[in-house]
């Protein structure tokens, strides 16, 4: 154990030693705003945080609840905190460097602009298929310059090989099996939800590495 | 023949909103790109595919 905690530049040798300084130079003037802190949006914070991207904006309304923990990436000494905290609480663990801004509120098409205008890369990773609907319309209509990476379908504990990456746009992407929605028997949990994050922030990775 | 999906559809001159009601699709739910441009919602009923069109709809499930 080491009592030093190291210092940014350490860290960016280490990332640069693992993923070669041009990769790193750009995944460290990335800008990535995640919108909705749950299963999949945590994962797929943590992983890009661990990748260093230098800049990620987390953004979620609700607070952590005991019947999260099956799939969401937070510890129960965090239960009844806002996610974006908790979640910069955890990742800060490991990436005390990172540039990240916190939004604790429902994203709407009012308030679209404001919050996802500085990031050039986004992941939708809502909850509900209707938030999800929303805030893909809003940003392929009126943001067109942004990268958006979504998810659809990644419900149960079949074949995780159905969940893919597809490329629906130049500009959107949708991760998912498309159609293993929640029902009373059939919920989500943390391996088939982790497999879809996954997808998603390796499809960011690569979008800021050939974008930027 | 529109590509719908990815599948060859027999239809010709369809207003998007007819198409998505004939199908039975949840409006709130789904986003609808055509030759890999959005369309708006507010154009579904004026917005007419045609023979040669690709699109894609996108229709969400809950989960995340």
């Amino acid at each position: 154990m080491i009592n030093s905690m190291p210092t940014e530049d350490d860290i960016r040798q280490a990332l640069e030693f693992r993923h070669t300084k041009a990769v790193q130079d750009k995944l460290r003037r990335a800008h990535v705003a995640i919108c909705g802190l749950g299963g999949l949006g945590s994962a797929i914070a943590i992983a890009l945080a661990r990748t260093g991207v230098g800049h990620l904006h987390l953004i979620d309304f609700d607070c952590v609840d005991l019947q999260n923990i099956n799939r969401q990436q937070y510890a129960l000494t965090q239960l009844g905190m806002p996610k974006p905290l908790a979640l910069t609480e955890e990742i800060k663990r490991f990436s005390p460097y990172i540039d990240i801004v916190v939004s604790c509120e429902r994203v709407t098409e009012d308030n679209c602009e404001r919050l996802l205008g500085d990031a050039l890369f986004v992941c939708e990773a809502f909850d509900v298929a209707e938030q999800k609907a929303m805030l893909t319309n809003y940003v392929l209509e009126h943001m067109p310059d942004k990268y958006l990476v979504g998810a659809s379908g990644m419900a149960g504990y079949h074949s995780g090989n159905s969940i893919m990456t597809k490329r629906v746009t130049s500009h959107y992407y949708l991760c998912g099996d498309r159609q293993s929605e929640i029902t009373a028997d059939y919920g989500l949990m943390a391996p088939r939800v982790m497999i879809c994050a996954a997808h998603q922030a390796n499809t960011i990775v690569e979008l800021i590495v050939k974008n930027l | 023949m529109i590509k719908i999906n990815g599948e060859s559809v027999q239809i010709d001159d369809i207003s998007v909103a007819d198409y998505l009601k004939q199908e039975g699709y949840r409006m709130e739910r789904i986003v609808v790109e055509c030759n890999e441009e959005i369309v708006p919602k507010a154009n579904y009923e004026s917005f007419i595919l045609h023979s040669g069109d690709v699109v894609e709809i996108v229709s969400f499930v809950g989960g995340g």
